[in-house]
């Protein structure tokens, strides 16, 4: 991306909380967010100020967008998918219907779609699968084949609405404890897909180490593999320089780049798994 | 007094900036992300990231930690090095038509001298901030502003090697026994004002991992949890240096933050932090500094500088 289209499209607006719904182990958090619907695309990120003016968290929390609607009963939506983990997050998540939140969207890079049609595999760790189905809708009408692993700790980790399967040709559950789906990791049978030559590029959005395992595996072949990275942001807006990771260019050089501006959708094969939080 | 007409002009040295709210260095990169938020020149100054002679990649992530009304920060001076600052960054700044204020930051006294010489010749900068205060960098000896002589040195030098014409704004840290002294040093050296403070060196540690959070360790503690070190900074460093220009920083995210700075002597105020949590505040604080200004019955700014400190309050019926 030029700099000089830093997140064009990003605005700083008021939105209303539509609903607030929880999901297993996760809240489905609706915003009004109008026209600006028009320039999400998936894998694009919000990055929402949580507590009022005096709140003593001075940094925004940045989420993947989950899904939006073009045409919901209030106009333009977006939908969050958020587990309740920190102090940010889980005022986000008391956030009741007619709330108002300040967000600035959409951020970052989205996932690119196959000109031609392709078999995609999206792969999802923990609520790390939201933005998938979203993207899934999107391949779908462009006429690729979708198929989607997902996978997570223990079931209610597990985020799959049923609206969602609608849009994938597959959907294969792996958790490691084994309480729904297959015992097991997404990776385990990453492997074979690829082999059998029925995976043309992989969409991942989940855990660094299941992002950098991917990478490893999809290294060998080739498989195009675009995975949504995670690395803590004060800002979301790239004037923090906290968000970076390592990422090799096309002349073998390493540099840090923003996980905010030149992420959170990076091509796998780019990024130094094995330099993230080591001095470059 | 014309309502709308109140003087926010702020100088330092020969540079004079319309409007008083400058960006804080390392807040707001080189200005191409918050340009997405507000036009440039609606603010008085862009104080561009710190630039160092090479490319820098800084320190391993994790860099940043939130903490109570503040965060942790452990950049270590990320940058792409001079040569491609000034060939990309500062032609965008200046077509921008704000006003450029670019910090420089060296690893030796040296070094800040050969910055200078590459910033000399270059148009549309109206000011130099010279950065000897950041806490991120692997040795504590580094930082200048914690040593009389070092700071000294560093200043001499760039004022010789710039020569009598851009001003030089010495940014310091407040994690020294007397700023003052700091502050009388490098103003003898040649500085023509002051930035004031620079973050404060912390740490957290995770309780789950059992160990330091940042991987650096240590970073600058910043936002409004630093804010009255740095108004005592500025207050005491005012009272003793009256005559020089300050810029005040730490902390600030309202107008009513950036008042008091002024009143605590600043003559100008940086927003850092702030900006992180909202892209706009530089333009939210400048528009609130000005109505505060005139609802308290200032005509100008500068009025406003330091008052504070004066001890015969009787003279003028302060509104509010």
């Amino acid at each position: 991306m030029m700099a000089s289209t830093i997140n064009k499209r990003a605005e700083q607006i008021d939105v209303t909380v539509l609903s607030n719904k929880r999901i297993g182990a996760y809240h489905q958090i609706l915003l009004n967010i109008g026209e600006l619907v028009l320039h999400c695309h998936p894998g694009n990120f919000v990055a929402i100020s949580v507590g009022d003016k005096t709140s003593s968290m001075v940094l925004r929390r940045a989420f993947a967008i989950s899904r939006v609607s073009h045409r919901g009963e209030y106009g333009g939506t977006l939908e969050l998918i958020v587990a309740p983990h920190g102090s940010g997050s889980r005022w986000l998540c008391e956030q009741g219907e007619g709330a108002t939140v300040n967000i600035v969207a959409p951020l970052g890079t989205a996932f690119g779609i196959p000109t031609n049609p392709a078999q995609a595999l999206l792969i999802g760790g923990g609520y790390g699968s939201a933005p998938l189905f979203g993207l899934a809708e999107v391949l779908k009408s462009r006429g690729c084949r979708v198929d989607m692993i997902l996978g997570a700790s223990t079931s209610n980790k597990i985020y799959a609405p049923i609206e969602g399967k609608r849009s994938v040709n597959s959907l294969k559950i792996f958790t490691e404890d084994g309480s729904t789906g297959i015992l097991g990791k997404v990776t385990d049978p990453l492997p074979s897909l690829i082999a059998e030559g029925v995976v043309d590029v992989i969409y991942s959005c989940g855990p660094m180490g299941m992002l950098s395992a991917i990478s490893a595996i999809a290294q060998s072949s080739q498989v195009v593999h675009q995975c949504a990275v995670e690395e803590s942001m004060a800002c979301g807006i790239g004037i923090c320089m906290t968000c970076v990771i390592p990422v090799v260019d096309a002349t073998g050089v390493i540099s840090m780049l923003r996980t905010c501006i030149e992420g959170p959708v990076m091509d796998g094969s780019t990024v130094q798994w094995d330099l993230v939080g080591k001095v470059v | 007094m014309m309502t709308d007409d109140i003087d926010l002009s702020a100088s330092f040295g020969s540079a004079w900036f319309p409007w008083p709210v400058f960006t804080a260095s390392g807040c707001a990169s080189s200005g191409k992300e918050l340009a997405q938020f507000f036009p440039l020149r609606e603010i008085g100054a862009v104080v561009t990231k710190s630039i160092s002679i090479k490319a820098r990649s800084g320190r391993p992530t994790p860099r940043m930690a939130e903490t109570p009304s503040g965060m942790l920060n452990s950049i270590g001076l990320q940058g792409p090095g001079i040569d491609s600052f000034l060939e990309n960054d500062i032609p965008w700044l200046v077509a921008q038509n704000t006003r450029i204020i670019v910090s420089i930051s060296g690893e030796t006294v040296d070094e800040f001298s050969v910055l200078a010489r590459r910033l000399r010749s270059v148009r549309g900068i109206c000011a130099v901030e010279v950065n000897i205060s950041c806490p991120n960098v692997e040795n504590r000896g580094l930082v200048f502003a914690c040593d009389p002589e070092a700071s000294r040195s560093v200043i001499e030098g760039v004022r010789r090697t710039l020569g009598g014409d851009l001003p030089i704004i010495a940014k310091l840290s407040p994690d020294v026994t007397d700023i003052v002294h700091i502050a009388r040093g490098v103003v003898d050296a040649g500085a023509d004002g002051l930035s004031l403070i620079n973050t404060l060196l912390g740490m957290v540690i995770n309780t789950d991992t059992l160990r330091p959070h940042l991987a650096g360790k240590t970073g600058g503690l910043s936002g409004p949890a630093i804010r009255p070190v740095a108004v005592r900074a500025v207050y005491q460093v005012h009272a003793a240096l009256p005559e020089v220009p300050i810029v005040g920083m730490g902390g600030v995210r309202s107008g009513r933050d950036a008042f008091e700075m002024i009143l605590a002597g600043a003559s100008a105020v940086a927003v850092g932090t702030a900006s992180f949590g909202n892209p706009r505040a530089l333009l939210d604080i400048q528009n609130e500094l000005k109505s505060l200004l005139k609802e308290k019955g200032f005509s100008s700014l500068k009025e406003a500088v330091g008052f504070a400190h004066r001890v015969d309050r009787t003279q003028r019926e302060v509104k509010g």
